[in-house]
């Protein structure tokens, strides 16, 4: 294999540093150019820079437009970045769609011999580059465009002086396991774009990275969110295939095993939901989960759960609805059905992680309140999440792992599975009862599961399956405020929406106005006392990636004005299936403010 | 919490005998007459002669008159929803190798709501036993057509008698991969006895079709297999057909009504449950040692 230094390229201008740069790469989902970006976000993790990516991927199985970008900065990276300082455009459809995101004197790398008409505007450098023909050349044979995304990772490299030798170091990690040649046809190209002449645009100098003195790692939400629930004690489960949660499934399948566990694939939704309350009837921390649709499907086996008082994690990677809807891209549409989706008055917790990194704490977390709260546990992830890569403090786990484990320790001749005044602890099967064996069930029952029609214990039992998620609510601390801590505007946000609204709050403040945000990881119950939040502000606007509704309000701002009463929540919501752009929030909060 | 190591269940007696008595819990809530109580009495008379650890006992029913079951057997039991039992118990099984999982229910519950449960139970052969009882009719709703319900059968559903085919339980179990398949009938107590003691000691997915009757909504389902009533009850005689002939079973459940009772169908074929441990085996003994907080440092050190 050839890993020797290739000669760095020709360039005329001078270097400049900068300090962040968002790259957009366009072509088809088959060019490979989520490994370009993927190289790009690892060696970030690596020179402790921060890198968040955005990609689009069509839901076909091969072909189709594809874009990665990739927002790579020296320090903190909130979001993908709403404009694009380079663009590499493969085909003459991906410069038509996205020259409109570069910005004003960007730079657009093309592929010359797809690339034929220009909009020559707003200043920007058109630098035509043959990709494929210049592969074909490095590689040689019959190599066709096989390789063309090494040939442009080499470019990038070059271009913004990136270190070559890390570059090339993880590059031969992902291709060392394969064929030889296949690496050594990879590093051919790869040296041969990192060589090649870019001309006058000059290259790039990042500033040193931020992250001294510790361990970054770089992944995307779905393989972090997996590692979260390993190290949170989960060690079996059951799910069925469905974009974009399947990742997680697939990971879970091939790592449980090491951990002596089992992963199963279930026949449906219906099945996968119910093997995991199996699992977890029989003792275990479980996790099933999917994506909007098999959510619903999960749903009467999720009110077993709630009345039964089952321990349970169950992730929704959201993707775009209603039905199939868009199945790749991102939208925060499932509150509503996470909270109150199943029939029947049936209390259960909601979480929501807020970046990448968090996808790990709320797997955490969530197991924990299973746990305490004997109750399923909703984690509200999605596809915006789930795919993007962004790097991270690597976890502790010496401070974090639980160790996974049954309790089978005797049980006295008192002993109840379902205790009024006390919160549901089960006895798993194996477990030696003194007393009467206990009956799970959901029929309505007494303290010791025997079904009751009593109208007195209905309403005590259905009191005490609410009131331990008041408890919770209690005991939760308020979300902090970043930005004002009073003044015009409050922003509130959930999800995958931290970093855009954080962004904004920043924007908003340059242009004048006294904005703040809190962002709600605890969905519910949430904390208790939110109004404390707003009390200083004039204005809350909830910022969703859901829709307005008939009211005029997303999804949580719909619970909060039904919880608070308060008329001055407002909302800004959009459904186009992209993340939020920053001027998309800026300008929305800005109309509610005018809107006196 | 203490880690435990969890090893196949052995039959060994329980600190005190396992009785009838000790076994015994709620009333059951069945109308007088109703077959399943003899189902109940057999599977108590089986459990006091496999005298099993009294807490390595685990009941899973669906919804159903039959599938109230686990509240009639003071053991570990789980009442779940209409259909689902099997996935669940599915759960229990391959999480749990140091149980017995027992699940219950009736026609509905396995052959309609929950039908392609069975199948893919069935094909991936997951250690526990299932006893269908079938009435040939909805009883906890009051009489609507079932999957079983012949053609012709009057019911609130069909009120001028059942249209569809019904299924054939032998031939829908052989096709779906079962590797321990029969058919009892619930006044046949000493058969159901038998019959469920060789499903209980079989290591796999074993599934028995007990006729059960309804007398409420579908009185004198089976007097064609009742002697008593003048039926016949004809026993598989085993030396003349050969149970690991899937072919000669499947010819066997096309018999008219009642056919024949017993072991239909008996073939070792690797459990999920082992070939699950297999791999878990396999996998960690390429781990070197190393402990899991270890092995999971090490996963996240290759996204450094």
């Amino acid at each position: 294999m050839s890993t020797a230094t290739a000669s760095a390229p020709a360039s005329s201008a001078p270097s400049s540093t900068l300090r962040n740069a968002v790259i957009r790469l366009a072509g088809n989902s088959q060019d490979g150019i989520q490994s370009i970006g993927g190289f790009l976000a690892r060696l970030a993790g690596r020179t402790q820079h921060d890198v968040m990516t955005y990609m689009t991927i069509p839901s076909t199985i091969s072909g189709g437009p594809s874009i990665f970008q990739l927002h790579l900065g020296s320090g903190h990276v909130l979001t993908a970045g709403d404009e694009a300082d380079v663009l590499v455009a493969f085909y003459q459809h991906s410069y038509d769609s996205h020259i409109g995101s570069l910005r004003e004197g960007g730079i657009c790398l093309y592929e010359s011999a797809e690339v034929t008409e220009f909009k020559n505007e707003r200043g920007i450098h058109h630098i035509g580059i043959p990709f494929t023909a210049a592969t074909i050349e490095a590689i040689g044979g019959s190599a066709r465009d096989r390789g063309k995304n090494m040939f442009v990772l080499g470019l990038l490299c070059a271009v913004y002086q990136l270190d070559r030798d890390k570059l090339a170091g993880i590059v031969e990690r992902q291709f060392g396991k394969k064929d030889e040649s296949v690496l050594r046809n990879a590093m051919l190209a790869f040296d041969a774009g990192y060589a090649y002449p870019v001309g006058d645009i000059g290259t790039f100098i990042f500033e040193e990275g931020e992250h001294k003195d510790e361990h970054r790692l770089s992944t995307d939400g779905n393989t972090l969110m997996s590692m979260g629930l390993i190290a949170a004690g989960v060690r079996y489960g059951s799910a069925y295939p469905i974009t974009p949660w399947s990742s997680i499934m697939e990971t879970l399948r091939s790592e449980l095993p090491k951990y002596g566990g089992i992963y199963v694939q279930a026949e449906d939704e219906l099945a996968a939901v119910a093997m995991t309350i199996g699992a977890a009837y029989a003792g275990h921390l479980a996790v099933t989960g999917s994506a909007g649709p098999g959510l619903s499907l999960k749903m009467e086996a999720l009110s077993y759960a709630s009345m039964a008082e089952i321990p349970l994690i169950v992730i929704n990677v959201q993707r775009g609805g209603p039905s199939t809807g868009l199945p790749t891209s991102v939208e925060q549409s499932d509150l509503l059905q996470a909270i109150y989706g199943s029939h029947g008055d049936c209390p259960r917790i909601v979480l929501a992680p807020q970046d990448v990194e968090d996808c790990f704490y709320i797997a955490l977390e969530a197991g924990r309140l299973a746990r305490e709260y004997s109750c399923p546990v909703i984690i509200l992830s999605d596809q915006a999440l789930s795919s993007r890569i962004e790097a991270f403090t690597e976890p502790d786990l010496d401070k974090c792992w639980v160790e996974p484990g049954l309790d089978l320790s005797d049980r006295g001749a008192d002993f109840k599975p379902y205790p009024l005044d006390k919160i549901t602890r089960h006895a798993p099967p194996g477990t030696k009862i003194a007393g009467k064996y206990p009956h799970v069930s959901g029929l309505e029952h007494d303290e010791y599961g025997h079904p009751s029609g009593s109208p007195k214990m209905h309403t005590a039992m259905t009191a005490k399956r609410r009131n331990k998620l008041i408890d919770l609510s209690k005991s939760l601390p308020l979300p902090e405020i970043y930005g004002d801590q009073e003044g015009d505007v409050l922003l509130i946000g959930w999800g995958s929406t931290y970093g855009p609204i954080k962004e904004s709050v920043e924007r908003l403040r340059a242009e004048g106005h006294k904005v703040g945000a809190a962002h709600i990881r605890h969905l519910h119950p949430m904390p208790a006392g939110l109004d404390r939040l707003w009390a200083k502000f004039k204005k809350v606007v909830v910022v969703e990636m859901n829709d307005y509704g008939v009211y005029g309000h997303g999804q949580l701002a719909m619970l909060l004005r039904a919880a608070y009463a308060e008329p001055k929540i407002q909302s800004v919501c959009k459904t186009d299936g992209l993340a939020y752009r920053i001027r998309e929030i800026v300008t929305g909060v800005e109309k509610v403010m005018a809107a006196n | 919490m203490s880690s435990t190591t969890l090893e196949a269940p052995a039959a060994v007696p329980a600190d005190g005998k396992l009785t009838k008595k000790i076994l015994t819990a709620d009333h059951p809530t069945w109308c007088p007459g109703c077959g399943d109580f003899a189902v109940l009495a057999a599977f108590y008379k089986v459990l006091e002669k496999l005298q099993y650890p009294h807490e390595k006992i685990v009941c899973v029913a669906g919804i159903g008159c039959s599938s109230r079951f686990p509240y009639f057997v003071n053991s570990h039991g789980i009442h779940f929803i209409h259909g689902r039992a099997l996935p669940l118990a599915t759960g229990i099984s391959l999480s749990r190798p140091d149980v017995h999982v027992f699940v219950f229910g009736g026609d509905g519950d396995g052959f309609s709501i929950g039908g392609n449960h069975l199948n893919h139970a069935a094909r991936k052969n997951i250690k526990l036993t299932y006893v269908i009882m079938d009435n040939y009719v909805y009883g906890l709703t009051k009489k609507q057509t079932s999957p079983t319900s012949p053609q012709g059968f009057k019911s609130k559903t069909d009120p001028t008698g059942a249209i569809d085919r019904p299924i054939n339980p032998m031939k829908q179990l052989l096709a779906s991969g079962a590797t321990f398949i029969a058919r009892t009938h619930a006044a046949q107590v000493k058969h159901m006895m038998d019959v469920f003691e060789r499903a209980i000691k079989h290591d796999g997915f074993s599934v028995v079709e007990c006729l059960s009757e309804c007398v409420m909504f579908y009185e004198g389902s089976f007097d064609d297999s009742t002697p008593r009533k003048g039926g016949v009850y004809d026993i598989i005689d085993e030396t003349q057909h050969d149970t690991k002939d899937d072919v000669a079973a499947f010819k066997m459940a096309d018999l008219p009504s009642p056919g024949k009772f017993g072991v239909y169908y008996e073939v070792d074929r690797p459990t999920k449950n082992a070939m699950e441990q297999k791999w878990i085996d396999g996998t960690q003994a390429k781990l070197g040692g190393l402990s899991q907080k270890e092995v999971l440092k090490k996963r996240l050190e290759m996204m450094r």
